[in-house]
């Protein structure tokens, strides 16, 4: 799914950009039925009865006989899938066993605590992870930058539900710095009518100050642990950027100029490499989306990722594909983003189309 | 033959046999490899998981399963008596515990290993060597599992496949080898032209003979560098399974299951579920950084951009 794909179509002498599009959206909607297909096969494998899962396992033969024809089992499997893409198509994603609703109302009752979540984690990783990542490149070998290795190392290495475990041990339990599990607690939860579903904002358009430190205190211990896990990706991946760019000859032509050093690095060198790390940001918000599920479950936030893990635990087979599409959907178009954006902020790439 | 002349015959400019040459070889990568000691310490720490893996039963004091009194051996804190890192809420040593559950983390790693690579291998070399429309429908595959977040895709399996830590193994090994093919296409790629290749052909080798014999050892060892690379991920997602209650069962010494156990007790014994997340950092430290250490000794183009080959946390 790389825009630097060279060849090009009969039209991509008028429009190279538009093309190039269009192709990209074909891949992707390919991708997507991919997507459908192995969630489908999926759905195919688990032991678990799906008739037995509507009708109970009291329901006489006649009444599962029923059901097994209503769900569509006697059916060749091609002709099932097709039952299956049209529903999803339609925005059905079924019923979940566990809570008795919508699996579409379920995510979307759940999915805004996630994005809160994820949103203030890759704020927080981005904004340190840049300048940390450019000043390592900056004193390459020097101190800093063998700090910045070794943090980016722990982060590659320490299972994330034990780094919250452990901060929910410090900093909430023995110092108190901040809230507990959930995201916000139950005094304030009736102050503040959702609007977006994102508790931030919502507190702080009502005005409801007190709410707003409430919930800023829950959110800021899982969000910075997620936020350190991309830190540690972005600050890696800005410096070797860096020093790509560093290297290139209108670096010294600047040097030679005599434009200042801070200005070299922070404007010439880091609009150059800030192209390539939009890709960087992009992936690191989907991978947060992945870090969440465990970050939640610790946490108790009753966003996406902890419904995922409830659905597992409960072998509700229908919110587990569902959560699992809805995800894997989501990566795809930030991926997909993210390789638009290239095109867009790189002119090398648009003129090569 | 003395240490002296034996260090010669390895480093001699013109090795009399294959073996020489491949050992020579062998040993240059070592002598360039002993230097980092970053990666000689994740070395060390792999060496000691495999021997702890091995010795379980006699450096494991206690049984891993079995605990002792529950009215008076609960919750000791570490450096009580011959608990050297104290006893979980059932009485059973966790310093055991930790030293059986070696034996289930080298397990997951190895397997994953052995079940990955070759799928990987197979994916990528065909697609490169036949290119054309096989290519285009294996990378298309490829992509589509390299388009599913890895632990939500192995979650989504283990749920179908049912909980267990060899369910586990399976899941994280369908997702592990996505990026294995994508590196052995690239890599066939570049010699699949190449005069050698050519000439096997006109000899009549067979396709699947150039592909086992000529093309796939000339991919392994990026390969390799970057299974080993991905060790820690597997560990980790293994670990998080485990927490999640979908990967080993309990009483299995898991130690991403022993966090979780010990989960609920973290506020007055910290130690229980502190203590495995160590063990589950040192060992995926150690594979990180042999990785590391791996990488900048075999593989000379990624030398000096040490970071773009590795992909995600």
């Amino acid at each position: 799914m790389s825009i630097t794909d060279t060849e090009g179509g009969r039209g991509s002498a008028l429009f190279p950009f538009l093309w190039k599009t269009v192709k990209l959206l074909a891949t992707v909607a390919l991708t997507f039925l991919g997507l459908l297909i192995v969630t489908f096969l999926i759905g195919r494998v688990v032991p678990v009865d799906p008739v037995l899962a509507v009708v109970g396992d009291r329901a006489s033969k006649s009444v599962y006989d029923k059901a097994f024809i209503e769900l569509g089992l006697d059916r060749p499997l091609y002709e099932q899938f097709w039952l299956y893409l049209t529903k999803i198509l339609t925005g059905d994603l079924g019923t979940s066993m566990l809570t008795k609703r919508d699996i579409v109302d379920d995510i979307a009752r759940f999915f805004p605590a996630t994005v809160e979540l994820a949103t203030v984690g890759i704020l927080i990783g981005t904004l340190i992870g840049v300048p940390v990542g450019v000043w390592a490149a900056v004193r390459k070998g020097k101190l800093v930058d063998q700090v910045v290795r070794v943090l980016g190392l722990v982060g590659y290495s320490a299972p994330i539900f034990w780094l919250g475990l452990l901060g929910l041990l410090v900093f909430y339990a023995r110092l108190q710095w901040v809230g507990g599990p959930g995201r916000i607690d139950i005094g304030f939860e009736y102050s503040i009518t959702q609007n977006t579903g994102l508790l931030l904002i919502d507190s702080a358009m009502q005005g409801e100050w007190a709410a707003f430190r409430n919930i800023f205190g829950h959110i800021i211990l899982p969000a910075s642990l997620l936020g350190y896990y991309s830190m540690a990706y972005i600050s890696r991946m800005t410096r070797s950027f860096m020093l790509n760019e560093l290297e290139q000859e209108y670096i010294v032509t600047a040097r030679v100029k005599g434009v200042p050093e801070w200005r070299i690095i922070w404007v010439h060198a880091l609009r150059n490499a800030a192209v390539p790390l939009v890709t960087v940001v992009a992936l690191s918000y989907a991978n947060l989306l992945e870090g969440s599920v465990l970050t939640e479950t610790v946490f108790a936030w009753p966003g996406l990722g902890q419904y995922l893990t409830n659905s597992l635990q409960n072998a509700d087979m229908n919110a587990v594909l569902g959560c699992t599409l809805v995800i894997g959907a989501i990566f795809v178009g930030l991926n997909l983003i993210s390789d638009l954006l290239y095109g867009l902020l790189d002119p090398r790439v648009r003129r090569r189309a | 033959m003395t240490v002296a002349s034996r260090r010669e015959w390895l480093l001699s400019d013109r090795p009399e046999s294959r073996r020489q040459a491949r050992l020579g070889q062998i040993y240059r990568t070592w002598l360039s490899f002993k230097t980092n000691w970053l990666a000689m310490i994740g070395l060390g720490i792999v060496l000691l998981l495999c021997v702890v893996a091995v010795f379980a039963d006699v450096i494991a004091p206690y049984d891993p399963v079995i605990g002792g009194d529950l009215r008076t051996e609960r919750f000791l804190p570490p450096f009580t008596g011959d608990h050297l890192l104290g006893t979980d809420d059932l009485a059973r040593d966790i310093f055991s515990r930790i030293v059986h559950g070696a034996r289930l983390t080298l397990m997951v790693v190895a397997l994953v290993a052995v079940i990955a690579t070759p799928i990987g291998l197979l994916v990528g070399t065909t697609s490169g060597y036949f290119g054309g429309w096989v290519d285009t429908v294996l990378m298309r595959v490829t992509d589509i599992f390299l388009a599913f977040p890895r632990l939500i895709l192995a979650l989504a399996f283990v749920a179908a496949l049912g909980p267990g830590i060899e369910n586990a193994i399976i899941a994280i090994a369908i997702t592990s080898w996505p990026p294995y093919a994508r590196l052995a296409r690239a890599e066939t790629l570049t010699i699949r032209d190449s005069d050698y290749i050519n000439a096997a052909r006109l000899q009549g080798a067979s396709s699947a003979r150039i592909l086992w014999g000529h093309i796939t050892p000339l991919c392994l060892s990026s390969v390799i560098i970057r299974v080993t690379l991905d060790m820690a991920g597997i560990i980790l997602t293994a670990a998080g399974l485990g927490f999640l209650g979908l990967g080993a069962q309990p009483p299995q010494p898991e130690w991403g299951a022993m966090i979780a156990s010990g989960r609920r007790f973290i506020i007055d014994f910290w130690w229980v579920a502190t203590v495995p997340g160590i063990a589950i950092f040192v060992v995926s430290l150690g594979f990180n950084l042999l990785g590391d250490g791996l990488r900048d000794v075999l593989d000379p183009k990624a030398h000096g951009n040490t970071d773009t080959a590795k992909a995600r946390p």
